[in-house]
C-alpha cells in the first residue's frame, strides 16, 4: 500500500515537472440566457482575458468586480482585455445571479458554474480567484484572494502583456 | 481499488510521454492543472467556551487534486489524508489514500467518465454529487458517466454507480446503486426558426433509481417489506424572455420508507419556481418551494450529510456576517416544509442626490417557510403512509423568517461602507442550531463595515457586529480590524463577546487573530484564539463546528 502511494506520488511529481499549464480545460457552461458554452472555446481576439472566479454570497469577489468595473473601460482601451466573470453560485442562489448582475451594472461575459466542475478542473480552492489569459490562450498568471489594491498589480500585469 | 488507481497513475506518465513525444504548437502539449490544500489546527482545553480536545490534541487534513489534459483524454487523481480528521469533519473519515480518480474521453458529442465523476440534472431535485471540501461533503459517484449530445441543442445524460460514503485510506462506498438518466433540449437551438427569437426556453426532464437489497420491518406487529428499488421522475421548464426569466420543477418519488420519514410508504413531491427581472441598475426575484418526503439516499438508513441522491437547498439568503451567518442559518427540512422568498437589488444613480458620486446599491431579502399543511389519517393507512397533505399551502408551524436590508456606499476614492441590518425568526426545534434553547429565536442584527483605504496599495476595514435577542444565548458583539498590505499581506484582530448570556460564566470574549500572505496561486493563513462554536455553510450546504482554543494553519495553492 505505502510502496503503491509512494509510486504515485513520483509519477505525479514526474507529471508535475514536465507538464505545461498553459490553456484551458474544456467544460460545459451555461451563460445568463441558458446557452451552453464550452470553456475551451473562450477567447478574444488575440487580446488578453481575465477569468475571475465568483459567487454571490462571496463577499470579497463582489468587491473586486465591483473594483475591477470602476477600471475596466480605461483596461479596455489600454490593452482590449475582456473579463469573464464565472460564478460558482449553486442551485440555492444561482437564480440571483443575473438580477445582481444587472442590478450593479457589470459589462462581464457571466458563465455559470453550478457543480463547479470548472472550478475543480482548474484548481480553484475558494473563490475568488483570478487568471490571466495571453492572447494565445495560455494562463500567464493567477491570483487567489482580493484585497483593495490589487487591481494595480492586474493593472501592471495586463500592461505587461499588451507591450 | 489500488489496481485502478495505479492504472490512471499510468494514463498520466504514457500522457507525459506522448506529450514530451510531440512538442510544437500548444494544443499538442499536454496540461496539467491541480490544487493542494492542507489544514492544521491544535486544540488547547479551555472550558468556558466549551472547547473538545481530541486525545491527538490536533489535527490535519491535506488534499492534492492532479488532473492531465492531453487532447481529447482527461485523467484525475485525489490524494486525501486525515491525520485525524480537523474536529467539524466527518471524525470517520481516517488515514491517507486515493479519494478519487477517474479517466475521462471527451470527443465532440461523446463525453465519458470512468470512475469518480460529480453531476447535476437540471435544478438538482432528483440527482446532484459534489464535491465540497471546505466542510468534508463529498458524495462523488463511482462508476460511469456518458454524455452524449446527438446534435446542437440536445444533450443526454446516464450515470450508474454508487455513492461515496466514507474514507479510510481509500474510498468506501454506500450500499446502494444509484441509476439515472437526464435529457435537455434547449428549443432555439433545435427549431431553426427560432435561433434567433427573443424567447429562449428549455425544456429537461429526468429518471433516476436506486437499488438497495431489501428487508422486512416489523411495526405495531405488522410486517413490512422494504423495497428494493425506488425511482424518481422529476421535469422541469426554464424561459428566458428580454429582461425576464424563469425557472421551475417537479420531482415525484415513490416507494421510499427511510430513516428520515420514519420507513413510512408515502410518496415524495417537490417543486420548485424561481422568476426575476433585471434591467441595468435594478434586479428583482420571487421564488417559491414546496418540498414533501423527499430525503433521498443511496442508502435507506443513512442520515444528516450522508450519501444524498439529490440536492434541496433552503430558501434563505446565504449570509456572508459572521453573527448572522453562523447561528441560525436555515437548512431545508427534507422530510416537508412550504416556502416563499423575494429580492430586491437596486443602484441608485451616479450623481442622483441618493446616489452620489459613486452610486448608492441597495438589497432587501426576504424569506418565510413554515410546515406543510398536512393532518392525521388513522388506523393502518397512517401505519403505512404517516400522515396527508392537505394543499400546497403553508402549515401551522412557523420554521423561520428572515429579512434583511443591505446598504453600500463608497463614498469617495478612500471610504466606502456597508451596512447590514437582519431580521430573523427561528424555530431551533425544527432546525436544531442550538443546544441551549427550543423554540422560535426572535433576532435582531445589525452590521456596519468600513472600509479606508489611505494609500492605493494600503486598507484598514473595519467591522461592527450586534445581535440581539432575549432567547438562546442572548445578545452578542463582534468587532474585526483588517490591515491589508495589497498583494501580499493581510492582518486581522476579531473579538466575539457574549455579553448578554443568561449564564454569567459564559459571558466569555472570544479573541482571534490571523496573518495572510498570497503569492499568485498560493496563500497560507496563520491564525491563534478562540473560536466559537457555529454552523458554518458553503453554497447550499451547512455543518456545526465545535468550539476550540488553539493554533490553525491553512495551506492552499493552485498550479
Amino acid at each position: 500500500m505505502k510502496k503503491s502511494l509512494f509510486i504515485l506520488v513520483a509519477l505525479f511529481a514526474s507529471v508535475v515537472a514536465s507538464a505545461q499549464v498553459s490553456s484551458l480545460p474544456s467544460v460545459t457552461l451555461k451563460n445568463l440566457d441558458g446557452k451552453d458554452v464550452q470553456t475551451a472555446d473562450l477567447s478574444n481576439d488575440g487580446k488578453p482575458m481575465l477569468i475571475c472566479f465568483w459567487a454571490t454570497w462571496c463577499s470579497p469577489c463582489k468587491k473586486e468586480l465591483n473594483t475591477y468595473a470602476d477600471y475596466y473601460e480605461e483596461w479596455q482601451k489600454e490593452t482590449g482585455v475582456k473579463i469573464y466573470a464565472v460564478t460558482i453560485d449553486d442551485q440555492r442562489t444561482v437564480n440571483s445571479v443575473k438580477p445582481y448582475v444587472n442590478s450593479v451594472s457589470w459589462e462581464y461575459e457571466i458563465l455559470s458554474d453550478v457543480n463547479k466542475t470548472f472550478s475543480q478542473a482548474m484548481g480553484v480552492n475558494s473563490p475568488p480567484h483570478t487568471f490571466l489569459l495571453n492572447g494565445k490562450g495560455e494562463i500567464v498568471w493567477q491570483h487567489v484572494g482580493y484585497t483593495p489594491g490589487d487591481e494595480e498589480e492586474v493593472h501592471e500585469q495586463l500592461l505587461k502583456l499588451a507591450h | 481499488m489500488m489496481r485502478f488507481s495505479i492504472a490512471v497513475a499510468s494514463l498520466l506518465l504514457c500522457a507525459k510521454s506522448w506529450s514530451q513525444e510531440q512538442p510544437g504548437t500548444t494544443e499538442n502539449k499536454g496540461q496539467l492543472h491541480g490544487n493542494v490544500q492542507a489544514l492544521f489546527q491544535n486544540y488547547n482545553p479551555d472550558e468556558a467556551i466549551g472547547a473538545q480536545v481530541p486525545d491527538a490534541k490536533a489535527a490535519m487534513n491535506t488534499f492534492g487534486n492532479f488532473t492531465y489534459t492531453y487532447g481529447q483524454f482527461t485523467a484525475g487523481v485525489r490524494f486525501e489524508s486525515y491525520q485525524n480528521a480537523i474536529l467539524g469533519f466527518p471524525n470517520r473519515f481516517k488515514g491517507s489514500g486515493i479519494g478519487s480518480r477517474y479517466v475521462r474521453y471527451n470527443a465532440d458529442n461523446l463525453d465519458i467518465t470512468v470512475g469518480n465523476f460529480y453531476e447535476q440534472f437540471g435544478n438538482g431535485l432528483s440527482y446532484r454529487t459534489y464535491w465540497e471540501p471546505n466542510l468534508g461533503i463529498d458524495n462523488a459517484m463511482d462508476g460511469v458517466r456518458i454524455i452524449f449530445k446527438p446534435f446542437k441543442g440536445v444533450a443526454l445524460k446516464a450515470v450508474y454507480g454508487q455513492q461515496r460514503y466514507d474514507f479510510d485510506s481509500r474510498i468506501i462506498n454506500s450500499a446502494g446503486i444509484v441509476r439515472g438518466i437526464d435529457g435537455e433540449v434547449s428549443l432555439n437551438e433545435v427549431v431553426k426558426p427560432w435561433a434567433e427569437k427573443p424567447l429562449k426556453v428549455t425544456l429537461g426532464g429526468s429518471f433516476v433509481s436506486k437499488y438497495q437489497s431489501g428487508e422486512t420491518f416489523e411495526r405495531d406487529s405488522s410486517v413490512f417489506n422494504l423495497p428494493n428499488n425506488v425511482g424518481a421522475s422529476a421535469g422541469r421548464l426554464g424561459v428566458v424572455y428580454k429582461n425576464f426569466q424563469f425557472t421551475g420543477e417537479y420531482v415525484l418519488k415513490i416507494n421510499d420508507p427511510n430513516a428520515d420519514n420514519g420507513y413510512i410508504f408515502k410518496r415524495g413531491e417537490s417543486i420548485f419556481f424561481n422568476g426575476a427581472f433585471s434591467k441595468k441598475g435594478f434586479g428583482v426575484t420571487a421564488s417559491a418551494k414546496y418540498v414533501d418526503n423527499m430525503a433521498f439516499r443511496s442508502d435507506r438508513d443513512a442520515l444528516l450529510f450522508d450519501v444524498p441522491i439529490n440536492f434541496l437547498p433552503a430558501i434563505t439568503r446565504q449570509h456572508t456576517y459572521n453573527l448572522a451567518a453562523t447561528l441560525y442559518p436555515y437548512a431545508t427540512v427534507l422530510n416537508g416544509e412550504v416556502g416563499v422568498s423575494g429580492e430586491l437589488f437596486y443602484t441608485f444613480k451616479k450623481e442622483s442626490a441618493l446616489g452620489g458620486k459613486y452610486g448608492t446599491y441597495v438589497s432587501l431579502n426576504v424569506a418565510a417557510v413554515n410546515s406543510l399543511d398536512t393532518s392525521h389519517v388513522g388506523g393502518r393507512d397512517e401505519l403505512i403512509n404517516g400522515y396527508e397533505v392537505n394543499s400546497f399551502g403553508f402549515g401551522d408551524t412557523k420554521f423561520v423568517r428572515d429579512v434583511n436590508l443591505e446598504i453600500r456606499k463608497k463614498i469617495n476614492k478612500a471610504w466606502s461602507v456597508n451596512f447590514i441590518h437582519y431580521y430573523f425568526e427561528f424555530n431551533t426545534k425544527v432546525t436544531p442550531v442550538t443546544q441551549d434553547f427550543k423554540g422560535i429565536v426572535y433576532a435582531n442584527i445589525d452590521v456596519i463595515d468600513v472600509q479606508y483605504k489611505f494609500k492605493p496599495k494600503h486598507s484598514i476595514r473595519a467591522e461592527l457586529q450586534s445581535l440581539i435577542t432575549e432567547q438562546d444565548k442572548g445578545n452578542w458583539a463582534t468587532a474585526l480590524v483588517e490591515y491589508t498590505f495589497s498583494p501580499h499581506w493581510s492582518f486581522a484582530v476579531m473579538d466575539q463577546y457574549n455579553y448578554g448570556n443568561s449564564d454569567s460564566e459564559k459571558r466569555v470574549h472570544y479573541l482571534y487573530g490571523n496573518i495572510g500572505y498570497s503569492k499568485g496561486a498560493s496563500r497560507i493563513m496563520v491564525g491563534y484564539g478562540k473560536r466559537r462554536a457555529g454552523i458554518f455553510c458553503i453554497g447550499g450546504v451547512c455543518r456545526a463546528v465545535p468550539a476550540s482554543n488553539g493554533i490553525e494553519i491553512n495551506l492552499t495553492s493552485s498550479f
